[in-house]
């Protein structure tokens, strides 16, 4: 397959107070291992003037204040940084996992996957948790993961009347994707099941369990573990 | 110590600072103030430095005042009585226990700024103070205040003189508004040569909140060899993101990703004055480049520490 790697950064405006850097096109690995590398070497020596660095499937988006730098600055700084990347080692995904409680209340689409391709429950459940999808991008809602690597076996088109309520931790899939509902919220996603662990937390003082880069494992529980688990994080 | 209890809640009235800096990368969005000049002026003429105010849309709430207090109301143009008798705003008022301040509806503009000296005293979360309605955080209890919710402030000293801001500062909140922006960044998706984005008007419809606005105008076709939407990245308050049916969507500050072209972005500084627009109300957009939009940026901070030093 080509690499849909760009050979060289492409810089774009975004207003006046941000500037986007694209490393390839479409939702690729290699272009999302670039994309994650960029972002560990720039954290670490933040550049003057930046307020926020938005990793992305494919690109970077820096938020800086014009009144301290200027995309004439940070172009080259960035550009040195991609130059040095090639001696950089890239470090190992990260993997987080997710206790999964599938089907009956918490997961009623589960049906919905496995009837149109002729799978038992027990099936629908081995396929989803063999994987470790790495998380392309986080957003739409707080810690909301966009995930790659859903087996094909289990595509499935979004509801045709999308849910009013979704609870929160729900899991579900929508055509080659799959992800996770950390706040209640509307939605058209197929529900297979609902973790227990609290996606979002604000009041603690690192609200979120993963970013941009890990991969997740989701590992299926049973009901009595998901009760049990549930009061844990409730104490926590 | 209570300082205000809502009587009446107003049309959508909720507690914003700044905003939440940082997580954007995690889905959160900045929230915050949507006319920061107007909420600088109103902590300004109450001695306080960037707290906690009452963002107030379209139509005001009616509150009782617990503690003696100096308040200033900024932004929109709504009517303001203090005991029944018409007060005005841009300047600071001082009250007292037992006082009813009631705002009524909007006359120019669409959110008007409350501040109280010391500022509302809520939790801080993420940071900040702002809430943020979509994601149930910040504010107070994540939420628009309701009748009978009852709010407290910081302890700070009150005013030794009162405050008026100068009429050439104060802002008119046109219905029909020049907005400024910066073309891109999927500009190369649209044919900017035929584009009806200059040169005619986009109508606010009533799909327009802190999350964005939604408008109506000449359609904004994406070129026939261009995919009709991108991979989802994050967005700026101000892209004006173009879905399928070519209306203009410009995001403000509860979304952080988006899926569709954005073929202009606008300039920071005129983020307040698409927020002070109401449904029927009309933009029309201008191109302007990086260079100018940094010395308007620059003008907006000079401007802003002159009328800090006044004081």
């Amino acid at each position: 397959m080509e690499s849909r790697l760009f050979k060289k950064a492409v810089y774009r405006l975004a207003g006046d107070t941000g500037l986007l850097v694209e490393f390839g096109e479409g939702i690729d690995p290699k272009v999302n291992a670039k994309v994650r590398a960029m972002t560990r070497a720039l954290e670490k020596t933040m550049p003057t003037g930046v307020r926020e660095i938005i990793p992305t499937y494919r690109s970077l988006l820096f938020v800086y204040d014009p009144g301290a730098t200027h995309p004439d600055i940070l172009c080259p700084l960035i550009e040195q940084v991609e130059n040095s990347l090639e001696t950089l080692a890239m470090a190992l995904a990260r993997i987080v996992e997710i206790p999964v409680c599938y089907g009956g209340k918490f997961g009623p689409d589960i049906e919905n996957i496995q009837k149109p391709h002729g799978l038992t429950t027990d099936q629908v459940i081995q396929r989803h948790c063999a994987p470790a999808y790495l998380i392309y991008m986080v957003g739409f809602t707080p810690g909301f993961p966009f995930l790659g690597g859903l087996d094909a076996t289990l595509f499935t088109p979004r509801l045709t009347t999308p849910r009013m309520h979704v609870p929160e931790g729900s899991v579900g899939i929508a055509n080659n994707q799959t992800g996770m509902y950390p706040i209640a919220s509307p939605g058209g996603w197929q529900i297979i099941g609902r973790t227990p662990l609290r996606l979002f937390a604000p009041d603690r003082s690192n609200p979120f369990l993963y970013k941009a880069g890990d991969k997740i494992k989701f590992i299926p529980i049973s009901e009595q573990k998901y009760t049990r688990l549930e009061q844990e994080e409730k104490n926590r | 110590m209570t300082a205000l209890t809502i009587v009446a809640p107003g049309g959508f009235t909720t507690i914003q600072d700044k905003g939440r800096f940082g997580f954007q990368q995690m889905g959160v969005p900045t929230s915050g103030a949507l006319d920061s000049f107007a909420f600088e002026m109103a902590n300004l003429l109450v001695g306080n430095d960037a707290s906690a105010v009452l963002e107030i849309t379209v139509m005001g709430p009616k509150l009782e005042i617990r503690k003696e207090m100096d308040i200033a109301l900024t932004g929109a143009k709504m009517g303001m009585t203090l005991n029944d008798k018409p007060v005005e705003q841009w300047k600071s008022i001082r009250v007292k226990p037992g006082d009813y301040l009631t705002i009524s509806q909007v006359q120019q503009g669409c959110r008007a700024y409350l501040a109280v000296n010391g500022g509302i005293k809520v939790p801080r979360v993420m940071g900040s103070f702002s809430t943020y309605v979509g994601g149930k955080i910040g504010g107070f209890k994540g939420r628009p205040l309701q009748q009978e919710d009852t709010l407290e402030t910081h302890d700070a000293p009150l005013l030794t003189s009162p405050r008026t801001l100068s009429n050439e500062f104060i802002p008119k909140y046109p219905t029909h508004a020049l907005i400024r922006v910066i073309l891109g960044p999927q500009d190369h998706y649209f044919d900017m040569i035929k584009t009806p984005l200059w040169g005619s008007d986009y109508m606010v419809t009533t799909k327009a909140d802190r999350m964005g606005y939604r408008l109506m105008g000449n359609p904004l076709p994406i070129k026939e060899n261009m995919p009709k939407s991108i991979v989802s990245e994050p967005a700026m308050p101000g892209s004006i993101q173009i879905p399928p049916d070519g209306q203009p969507i410009i995001l403000l500050v509860e979304q952080t990703v988006g899926g569709y072209a954005k073929i202009a972005t606008v300039i920071s500084t005129d983020l307040s004055k698409v927020a002070q627009t109401t449904p029927g109300d009309t933009l029309e957009f201008e191109k302007i480049d990086l260079k100018t939009a940094h010395a308007l940026h620059m003008e907006e901070t000079l401007k802003i520490n002159r009328i800090k030093t006044s004081f």
